[in-house]
C-alpha cells in the first residue's frame, strides 16, 4: 500500500492554492466572524487571511494573488508573497489549504 | 502576518456560543468496548428522540451559533434516519461529522450520507492486529470489515480520521496505529489515551498502561508528527493519572460544548450524569437556547464562582477551568474539589498511586459493554 502514501505539498509562487471540499470557508452570523471549518477544527482567520483564502480558487496561482493584494493593502508584491507563502504553508500542513 | 496571529483557534473567540455539538443518537451498538464513554445505564432504543426531534434540535443548535455537529452513539448508523439528520445539518449549516464503529456501514450507506452532505467520518479501530482488535471490541470480523469502510470514505473522496484509543492491553500497536493511517491516507489519527469514566472506570485495571508506557507513546507522537507534517495531523490525548496538570476538560464546563443523549438530556459533558444534584434540561420540555443559557445543571459549575482552594485563587483557574467534575467526584466524592489529576490537589498522590498500582498488577478480565453487564 506503500504508493498510496502522501508527501508534504510545498507552495511556492506557482501553486494553485485552493481549499479541500471538506474545509469551509463560512461568515459565521452569531459571532459576526470568518470561520474555517475542517474535522475537529474551527479556526478564526484574521481580515488578511480572509482576503487571502477567497481568493484561493485552485485557479489563481500565489504569484497572482500576491499581485490582486498588493493593490488592495498597498504594498510590494515580494513582500506579500513571502507573506503569504508562508502563511499558506503553514494552512497546507494544518491541511486546510490544498495545492 | 503569521498564522498564528492570523488563525488562532475558536476557543477564544467566543464566550456565549457553543461551538460543538455532540449529538448521541443513540446508546445501540454493535460493539462492546470495555472502555466505552458512554453510562453505565444504557439507554433503550424506546426512550430514543424522534427524528423530527433532531431535526428540530440540530435547527436551534445552528441558530445558537453551533459550528460542528458530532453524530456519535453508541453507534450512530443504527439510526436508519441518519440520512435526514445529515441532511439538516448541511441545510443549517452544521458542519458533520460521523463518529462510528463503522461495521455496520455498507459502501452504498456511505454514498448516501455524502450525497445528503456529509463532511467527515471518523472510525475506530481496537488494535491494528485483527485478532486483538476483535477481541477488544468483542465482535467478530469487525476489524476487517473497519478497515474495508476506511477505504469506501476515501474512495469517496470524504476525508478520513482514525480513531486509536489506547490502554495497556493495545498500546504496543501505537507505531503501526501511525503507519497504517498514513497507508489508509487519512487525514487525521487521534491517538486518544482512554479516559477513565463510565465503563472505563469500570475496567480501570484492566486498561490502565504504565507511566512509562505513557512517556514512550508522547515521544513515539512527537517523533511522528515532525516526520508526517503536512501529511497526516496527529492528535494526542494523553492519560491524566500520570499528569501533573489537570486537564481543561470539555473547554470548560458549559463553555464551548453541548451534549445530548439519545432521549433528549442536555448535559455539559458526557459524564456529567455521575454527579449528584444536577437537574438536566430536555429538548422536548425547553428550547435549546435556554437550556444553554440558563439550565441549572450548566450554571452549576460553569466559570470560577463554584470553585473552593487550591482553585479559587489558582494562576491556572481560567485555563483549566479546574480540571473535570465528575473526575473529581469520582475520586474525591465532591464534585467542586480540584481535579486529583491536579499537584496541587491533596488526593493527587492516591490518585497516581492508583494507576501505578493497576497498570504494575496483571490485567483482571474485561467487563463487555452491555445493558446486561451494567446491572451487575
Amino acid at each position: 500500500m506503500s504508493e498510496g502514501r502522501k508527501v508534504r505539498a510545498i507552495v511556492s509562487a506557482a501553486s494553485r492554492p485552493g481549499l479541500p471540499r471538506h474545509v469551509k470557508l463560512r461568515h459565521d452570523a452569531a459571532r459576526g466572524s470568518w470561520t474555517i471549518l475542517a474535522p475537529e477544527r474551527v479556526f478564526t482567520p484574521d481580515a488578511i487571511a480572509v482576503a487571502v483564502l477567497k481568493l484561493c480558487d485552485a485557479t489563481r496561482t500565489v504569484e497572482d494573488i500576491a499581485q490582486e493584494l498588493s493593490g488592495t493593502y498597498n504594498a510590494p508584491p515580494d513582500r506579500i508573497r513571502a507573506d503569504i507563502t508562508a502563511m499558506l504553508q503553514e494552512l497546507a500542513d494544518k491541511g486546510v489549504v490544498q495545492v | 502576518m503569521s498564522v498564528e496571529a492570523a488563525v488562532s483557534a475558536q476557543s477564544a473567540a467566543c464566550l456565549k456560543a457553543p461551538v460543538g455539538l455532540l449529538a448521541e443518537l443513540t446508546h445501540r451498538c454493535p460493539l462492546q468496548c470495555p472502555y466505552c464513554s458512554n453510562p453505565l445505564a444504557l439507554e433503550g432504543v424506546a426512550g430514543e428522540l424522534s427524528t423530527e426531534a433532531w431535526l428540530d434540535v440540530l435547527a436551534q443548535a445552528a441558530e445558537l451559533g453551533v459550528l460542528q455537529l458530532h453524530l456519535s452513539g453508541g453507534e450512530p448508523t443504527v439510526r436508519r434516519d441518519l440520512e435526514d439528520i445529515v441532511a439538516q445539518a448541511a441545510k443549517v449549516g452544521l458542519y458533520s461529522n460521523l463518529i462510528t464503529a463503522a461495521v455496520l456501514l455498507t459502501r452504498e450507506r456511505l454514498e448516501r450520507l455524502a450525497a445528503h452532505g456529509l463532511d467527515h467520518v471518523q472510525i475506530s479501530l481496537q488494535d491494528t492486529q485483527a485478532a486483538n482488535a476483535d477481541r477488544i471490541a468483542h465482535y467478530q470480523n469487525g476489524h476487517a470489515r473497519k478497515l474495508e469502510a476506511a477505504g469506501w470514505v476515501r474512495a469517496l473522496g470524504l476525508p478520513l480520521t482514525l480513531n486509536a484509543p489506547i490502554h495497556r492491553q493495545n498500546i504496543s500497536s501505537l507505531a503501526q496505529f501511525i503507519d497504517l493511517a498514513e497507508r489508509l491516507g487519512a487525514q487525521r489519527l487521534e491517538v486518544a489515551h482512554v479516559q477513565y469514566y463510565g465503563w472505563a472506570l469500570r475496567n480501570r485495571a484492566a486498561l490502565m498502561p504504565t507511566r512509562e508506557q505513557v512517556l514512550r507513546s508522547a515521544e513515539l507522537v512527537a517523533r511522528a508528527r515532525a516526520r508526517l507534517k503536512g501529511i497526516l495531523v496527529i492528535d494526542f490525548v494523553v492519560p491524566d493519572y500520570y499528569a501533573r496538570r489537570p486537564k481543561p476538560c470539555m473547554g470548560g464546563w458549559g463553555r464551548g460544548i453541548i451534549n445530548i443523549t439519545p432521549s433528549g438530556k442536555v448535559l455539559p459533558c458526557h459524564a456529567a450524569e455521575t454527579l449528584p444534584g444536577l437537574a438536566f434540561d430536555n429538548v422536548r420540555d425547553r428550547p435549546l437556547r435556554d437550556i444553554w443559557l440558563g439550565s441549572q445543571a450548566f450554571q452549576k459549575y460553569r466559570g470560577t464562582d463554584w470553585m473552593r482552594e487550591p482553585c479559587r485563587s489558582c494562576e491556572f483557574r481560567e485555563q483549566d477551568w479546574g480540571g473535570c467534575r465528575c473526575q473529581a467526584f469520582a475520586f474525591t466524592g465532591a464534585a467542586d474539589l480540584a481535579d486529583p489529576a491536579c499537584n496541587k490537589s491533596s488526593f493527587h498522590n492516591a490518585f497516581a498511586d492508583v494507576a501505578r498500582q493497576e497498570a504494575a498488577s496483571e490485567a483482571p478480565a474485561f467487563v463487555f459493554r452491555s445493558p446486561r453487564a451494567a446491572a451487575r
